[in-house]
């Protein structure tokens, strides 16, 4: 796989990681013909962080993940590995992953992954807005003893 | 000495369901579901998840549900549930430094680039009991002010597509060498969650221990350096709380994919330091790392860390709790704590018997002596 396709797929792999699984299936309610190759299996990711920000890696704790894989009738395989314990939303992130590799990518980028990086990206702004207003600009009084 | 014991049983399952019973409580007050826990009770919800050392919020608020609030008994689930999962894999160290920012404030620095932002925070709140919000809905809660957001060059960095970073308050000091660095490592991190902590623990151990320590002691501790048990001069340089992105390595893939965001609070502490045999006058830096919004953890976290720094920084041991990296590490667990502490309430007949008889031998020797010396 080129770099430009890896670097496509860790984008659309991200999005149907982060989006949220009832939206997703709501986008996505029928699954194509698929046979499973990883059923969906629930396990944790040692999430690390760095001491002071920059430095050496240290473990900070773990999160929940689900990960599955799913082959095609045509072939392709799909993998998925999504945050938290939802089997359903890892089965269907798998299933998008694989056709995201067919002739078919072109409708599901339009259909499922566009709205979920548009409402993922509303999410942000609102977010992103309330801490905007919250912006203070604190300033120091001249105190009597630097007069 | 612990000892199996039988019988029982009928009490103990009597026990339990009046547990049940009592969990839910007058049967006419609606009964809570995970999500009225996880969206209005989410700072225990943190808590639950920082120490309870698994980023799950539902499964969380399930563990404070069941635990009926007790906020340790719900760490205790987490805890024992935790060790049922694979570990599937380890991530990339998240990047702090692209954090999408609901707060971020430096108390020493009015004018950081960037900007304070507050946030939803308790601060300059009156701490007033607010009577409003016992109405449940008897009279309309007032409504949300829209907030005005003006257009900000720096708020949202890290909120997708091309945003500048939120540069670290420590990155400025550094430019003029005033402050220390902190250098990446590629070395992989103990993890005291697969071998048992060894001592002396080096910093990235440390972090972990502290991370999912208990707030109220990583608080005390860090509480008496500020007061004088291993003092450290700390002020708050950087506090931030928001979302970062975390990102995994995927074997079958060949690259590494973001996952999923985890909400964070990070601390860093730039702290005096005149300097030692081994270090130049400069400033140093403790950090705070904690799962969730949870600043009064990841600001005591920082400090204790930076006490912990004594002797790589060349500083004298002045015999400080805050200090004693054995006192702290082996003590900052609260399910070990609680563990060992609750374990005496269980029958320890066996060992109390032999204690009974070793007094009453001992006070049949004294009699006998006082007897003959009459």
């Amino acid at each position: 796989m080129t770099d430009a396709s890896s670097l496509a797929r860790k984008t659309w792999m991200a999005t149907l990681a982060k989006a949220p699984a009832r939206r997703l299936a709501a986008l996505m309610p029928e699954l194509p013909p698929h046979s499973v190759l990883r059923q969906p299996e629930i396990g944790a990711v040692m999430v690390r962080g760095r001491v002071g920000a920059t430095g050496a890696a240290f473990n900070l704790g773990e999160m929940t993940v689900t990960r599955a894989s799913v082959r095609l009738a045509s072939g392709e395989v799909g993998h998925a590995w999504v945050q938290g314990r939802d089997r359903g939303h890892a089965l269907r992130a798998a299933a998008v992953d694989a056709l995201m590799q067919t002739g078919a990518a072109a409708d599901l980028t339009s259909r499922v992954l566009t709205p979920l990086q548009a409402e993922a990206g509303a999410a942000r702004s609102i977010r992103a807005g309330k801490a905007a207003g919250t912006r203070v600009d604190f300033f120091t009084l001249v105190r009597g003893e630097d007069k | 000495m612990y000892v199996a014991v039988k019988g029982g049983e009928r009490a103990i399952d009597n026990a339990h369901q009046w547990l049940a019973e009592e969990r839910r409580g007058d049967p006419a007050i609606p009964e809570l579901t995970i999500p009225q826990i996880r969206e209005q009770m989410k700072l225990a919800v943190n808590r639950v998840m920082a120490e309870g050392s698994l980023y799950d919020p539902d499964l969380a608020a399930l563990a404070i549900k069941q635990a009926r609030g007790d906020l340790i008994e719900a760490v205790f689930l987490i805890r024992a549930y935790r060790t049922t999962l694979p570990r599937l894999a380890a991530s990339r160290p998240v990047d702090t430094g692209a954090m999408a920012v609901d707060r971020r404030i430096s108390a020493t620095f009015k004018d950081l680039p960037g900007g304070q932002v507050l946030g939803p925070t308790f601060d300059y709140t009156h701490r007033l009991l607010d009577f409003a919000l016992m109405a449940e809905g008897d009279a309309p809660l007032p409504q949300a002010r829209p907030i005005e957001a003006p257009p900000s060059p720096f708020v949202g960095e890290g909120w997708g597509g091309g945003a500048p970073r939120m540069p670290h308050v420590t990155g400025f000091l550094n430019r003029d060498g005033l402050i220390e660095t902190a250098e990446p490592g590629d070395a992989t991190p103990p993890d005291l969650t697969r071998e048992p902590m060894e001592l002396p623990a080096d910093r990235a151990l440390r972090l972990q221990a502290l991370t999912r320590g208990d707030e109220g002691f990583v608080l005390s501790m860090a509480y008496s350096t500020q007061r004088g048990y291993g003092r450290t001069h700390a002020f708050v340089g950087e506090l931030r709380i928001g979302t970062v992105a975390v990102e995994v390595d995927i074997p079958e893939l060949g690259f590494a994919v973001e996952i999923g965001e985890i909400e964070l609070t990070e601390c860093e502490t730039v702290n005096q330091f005149k300097g030692s045999k081994t270090e130049p006058p400069q400033f140093t830096r403790g950090y705070g790392l904690v799962m969730g919004q949870s600043e009064r953890k990841a600001i005591a976290m920082s400090l204790v860390d930076r006490a912990l720094r004594w002797q790589e920084l060349g500083e004298d041991f002045t015999g400080a709790p805050a200090q004693d990296e054995e006192f702290v590490l082996m003590h900052c667990d609260n399910i070990q704590a609680t563990g060992f502490l609750e374990h005496i309430k269980l029958p320890h007949y066996v060992d109390f018997q032999a204690e009974l008889e070793l007094v009453r031998k001992l006070r049949a020797e004294v009699q006998a002596m006082q007897e003959a010396a009459e």
